[in-house]
């Protein structure tokens, strides 16, 4: 086994197992906002990019609206398509691979690979594909898992559930934070969020903090 | 909440979250050059992910409510400067929030 490949191999294998246990997180969250066991796994499978789950069915949860929980999921999203644009001259694939391509472009298939650039292009398309699968194998066990251990628990606030949902959030949110800016754009869509909840329909202030990314982001510094 | 609302969500939000990283495997980079476009694109995240934190830990029926979820999420934010790993700081969230349910 050449030294790239193990490194490679390494890395993408525990990016997949740690990052696949989140995947417990959804699984109760989905499950306490009302959706089926069998609703959540297809999330999971179907979907297959956690924060635009975790949007969806967090806005569900707040009694918003479809379109609000869809909306939100999408924009959430289009970071993937970023990557995605990033990632396709390096993989070249046509036809059926390249939906399945599609379908593993997430921030970690991203990053794991962009993160093997040293190594040379072999080892960058190894990393996709491995963490990309890795991660969508352990993704979806661990959703069932988060599921019924949902499901057996019953009412979520007595179980903490209500809160372990915004933590996530707050977890998932956390390592983004690099510098001053970015730590701007949290506190002000936090602010802005509360400040506007009162007066829009459920699920739609999430949806309308866009406008925070818009403002913030609309002059280069 | 419906059948048919929960497949809604589902569905629609599985098939636009494909498409868009099908797009942008299909199509040539110039495209989404913009540079505005991808610093806005890269708050989005941060923007959306910090607005639920508040919709899940401070909102109930459009009403800013203090309650014990505040608790789990103060925790959280002392186990995230702690450089917890994400499961402790979930379940640190959750069990501070349910002492505080049943002993309030």
């Amino acid at each position: 086994m050449s030294l790239f490949f193990r490194t490679t191999v390494r890395d993408s294998l525990s990016v997949a197992l740690t990052v696949g246990a989140y995947g417990v997180a959804f699984g109760a969250a989905s499950v306490a906002a009302g959706f089926s066991v069998l609703q959540t796994s297809l999330f999971s499978l179907l979907t297959f990019t956690g924060a635009s789950q975790f949007a969806a069915v967090g806005v569900v949860a707040s009694g918003g609206a479809a379109i609000s929980a869809i909306g939100a999921a999408t924009l959430l999203g289009t970071r993937n398509a970023l990557y995605a644009i990033q990632l396709a001259p390096l993989l070249g694939v046509k036809g059926v691979r390249r939906l399945g391509a599609a379908h593993l472009t997430i921030d970690e298939s991203t990053g794991v690979a962009l993160s093997q650039a040293s190594l040379g292009p072999d080892a960058m398309r190894l990393g996709f594909w491995l963490t990309g699968s890795g991660v969508f194998l352990f993704w979806n066990v661990f959703t069932v898992l988060g599921a019924l251990g949902a499901k057996a628990l019953g009412t979520p606030a007595s179980w903490g559930l209500d809160a372990a949902v915004p933590a996530a959030f707050l977890g998932l949110v956390w390592p983004r934070l690099e510098d001053n800016h970015l730590r701007l754009t949290a506190a002000a869509s936090m602010g802005f969020a509360t400040l506007i909840t009162p007066w829009l329909p459920a699920g739609l202030p999430i949806i309308t903090t866009a406008l925070v990314a818009v403002a913030m982001g609309w002059r280069p510094r | 909440m419906s059948a048919s609302f929960s497949w809604t969500v589902l569905l629609a939000t599985s098939a636009l979250c494909f498409s868009i990283k099908f797009l942008g495997h299909s199509v040539p980079e110039r495209w989404i050059a913009n540079p505005r476009l991808q610093r806005i694109n890269a708050l989005i995240p941060i923007a959306l992910l910090s607005a639920l934190v508040v919709a899940q830990g401070l909102v109930t029926k459009s009403h800013v409510v203090i309650d014990h979820r505040l608790a789990g999420l103060i925790v959280a934010v002392v186990a995230l400067i702690a450089r917890a790993p994400f499961p402790v700081v979930v379940v640190a969230a959750a069990v501070t929030s349910a002492a505080v349910y049943h002993w309030r």
